[in-house]
């Protein structure tokens, strides 16, 4: 009997190491292409942010390694006055980008989390809640770089929201937008707001739905009002979803670069006014196409590199962490 | 006896009045919400309700003001961006071929292939199983675009720039839409039926092929949807790739809009913009239930 039975479980072992090798078959496409086209690209760019490596007129200069001094470069300048940490075009375009981001996201997240408490109130039902989805998340499928020249269009100089708000007064009769650094920067955060304050609304009513009915049900019996239930239930139980939202879209916003790069530039792709609406990405693919820089080019993408990478990180962290207690606790439990 | 009667009488009516209160309270509130709502909606559709009065528009009366009236010359508009587009080498309906050219073949590979290599980690036990499932999960968060430098040379190299296979073939790898598979899989597809199907004498890449993919249907499709638009809308890559101007995408060619030769008149520049979002507009109205749903449940993912 007791043979019987581990023949047939070492007949299911082999079964399953048999099968196991399928396995690999199966994920190697994905594996393979991602590390010819993504790995070593990510790679090679951080190897060439070591070397000097440019090209002049015709003539290649480089790769000769010289260690950390591009990277060193991105953050430091040295002129007259010493060296000056962040004072550099590296860090000038990443400061735009966060600054522009930053701009978008805040007014974004509250007016999704005002619309999601909305949308999910079972007091206050709203009717025709599909239209409004419909209708407010539609900016986001659009081609962003049609947007971007759509934008531009309405808000330059005899554009017809320009000439709309002079007529109203708001501005003065020979404002111009696009010579002005914090209007500019303001209209492009406008456009990403305006693209993605739908989306993220879905994504918190979706998380809202998510919450056990049970649990709004007993705050009801126990006398809660709509908002105390929305800061003592919601909110908290929405912060996993909320920090998603965050994290995604702080890596998403670091990437900018349809809107900014065909809103307000010049012919060399520099964001006017005066480098004000320059993003990283845009100041990346400059130095690859424009200055051929590919060695400086490189360490500015470390530089992104890097900073996605905390940002990640710390989204791994603070939500495995959470992941481990919930587990923890769960066993505690049993 | 009588005045107690009479006092429950005026609690009830208080409450009464109070329930009526609340009732008023919440139709108001009810309108206020409503008017916001409206506001915003108006808000997303109102620049694209300009650009459809002004590509209808010369140039001249583009340039006096805001009409909210369509006017006559659309066609003159629309010829006169064909004979511009043609002196920058690629017209509207080409750049919107190259552009179909890349992002079909993407979008298949894109969804086969992450269905594939979630298959692969959700059925098989292996070795490695763990590790591969951690490494995707690790790169979801990394971003195609901190290493397009490396990734620009690389194509140089082995003479891969201005193809579109550089813009096709990386789409065999996304780990956001393996992450999207891998987690339909654990409720839409069981174990057994897979065993089911050994038994039957299947070969693995069958099954997978014939037994596995027609359950997954409905999320192929989503992910198919958001694959599509993001590879049809996708700036930055194509951009640093390709250098021939026939070869240009349609993003490429809203950034010919915003040159030299558009500048001066208004009315093609909004044309040329209508003709860009039309098609994603058709897609939208078509398949809004679908992509408000694969929003929200790709939001729910973790």
């Amino acid at each position: 009997m007791a043979d019987i039975s581990q023949k047939s479980n070492m007949g299911k072992k082999r079964k399953t190491v048999e099968y196991g090798r399928y396995g690999y078959l199966f994920i190697a496409p994905f594996f393979i292409v991602y590390a010819i086209f993504q790995l070593w690209p990510l790679v090679y760019t951080i190897w060439m942010s070591f070397m000097e490596y440019y090209s002049k007129g015709l003539k290649e200069i480089g790769p000769n390694f010289i260690g950390f001094k591009n990277i060193v470069n991105a953050f430091i300048t040295t002129g007259k006055e010493g060296a000056v940490l962040f004072d550099t075009f590296t860090f000038k375009a990443l400061g735009n980008t966060i600054f522009m981001w930053m701009l978008n996201f805040v007014p974004q997240i509250l007016l999704s989390l005002l619309l999601a408490s909305w949308f999910t109130d079972t007091r206050v039902k709203l009717k025709g809640q599909g239209a409004f989805k419909v209708t407010m998340f539609m900016p986001n499928i659009i081609t962003a770089a049609s947007l971007a020249v759509l934008f531009y269009s309405l808000f330059s100089i005899n554009g017809p929201m320009t000439q709309l708000l002079k007529n109203m007064g708001a501005i003065p009769g020979n404002y111009d937008f696009m010579v002005h650094k914090l209007p500019t920067q303001i209209l492009i955060a406008f456009i990403q707001f305006w693209m993605w304050y739908g989306n993220t609304m879905i994504v918190l009513i979706a998380g809202i739905l998510g919450i056990n009915p049970s649990l709004y049900e007993a705050s009801r019996v126990d006398g809660a009002n709509s908002k105390q239930i929305f800061y003592h239930i919601t909110l908290p139980l929405l912060k996993p979803i909320t920090l998603f939202v965050l994290v995604t879209s702080a890596i998403g916003g670091l990437q900018m670069y349809d809107i900014p790069s065909l809103f307000n530039v010049n012919q060399g792709g520099d964001g006017l006014p005066d480098f004000a609406s320059t993003t990283i990405t845009m100041y990346i693919r400059k130095l690859t196409l424009t200055s051929k820089d590919f060695g400086k080019a490189g360490a500015a993408s470390v530089v992104l590199f890097l900073v996605t990478l905390i940002i990640s990180l710390f989204f791994f962290f603070v939500l495995g962490e959470k992941e481990d207690r919930r587990q923890r606790k769960s066993r505690k439990g049993v | 006896m009588s005045s107690q009667v009479i006092e429950v009488k005026e609690s009830k009516k208080s409450e009464n009045e109070q329930l009526e209160s609340l009732s008023k309270n919440i139709k108001r509130q009810k309108l206020f919400r409503n008017i916001i709502c409206i506001l915003l909606c108006i808000m997303s559709i109102f620049p694209f309700y300009i650009m459809i009065i002004n590509a209808t528009r010369p140039s001249a009366a583009i340039q006096q003001g805001l009409s909210l009236i369509p006017g006559t010359m659309f066609f003159t508009n629309i010829s006169k961006l064909g004979s511009l587009s043609a002196g920058v080498g690629t017209p509207v309906m080409k750049a919107m071929l190259n552009s179909l050219c890349i992002s079909v073949p993407a979008t298949l590979f894109t969804v086969y292939f992450s269905s594939m290599t979630a298959y692969g980690v959700y059925v098989y036990n292996f070795k490695l199983r763990r590790i591969a499932w951690s490494f995707i999960l690790g790169i979801m968060m990394i971003p195609t675009q901190v290493s397009i430098i490396g990734f620009y040379k690389f194509m140089i190299q082995i003479g891969l720039n201005d193809s579109y296979l550089p813009l096709i073939i990386p789409a065999v790898a996304a780990p956001s839409t393996v992450f999207f598979m891998r987690q339909y899989m654990k409720t839409a597809l069981p174990l057994e039926i897979i065993d089911a199907a050994r038994i039957d004498g299947s070969g693995e890449f069958y099954t997978f092929n014939t037994i596995a993919t027609p359950l997954m249907k409905p999320a192929l499709a989503t992910q198919a949807i958001f694959a599509f638009i993001a590879s049809w809308n996708n700036l930055y890559t194509p951009s640093i790739i390709l250098s021939s101007s026939t070869k240009y995408t349609l993003p490429m060619f809203v950034q010919v809009l915003r040159s030299e030769q558009f500048r001066s008149d208004y009315g093609v520049i909004y044309v040329g913009l209508l003709l860009t979002v039309l098609p994603l507009f058709i897609v939208y109205f078509a398949l809004s239930k679908y992509i408000i749903a694969g929003v929200a449940l790709g939001g729910v993912k973790e």
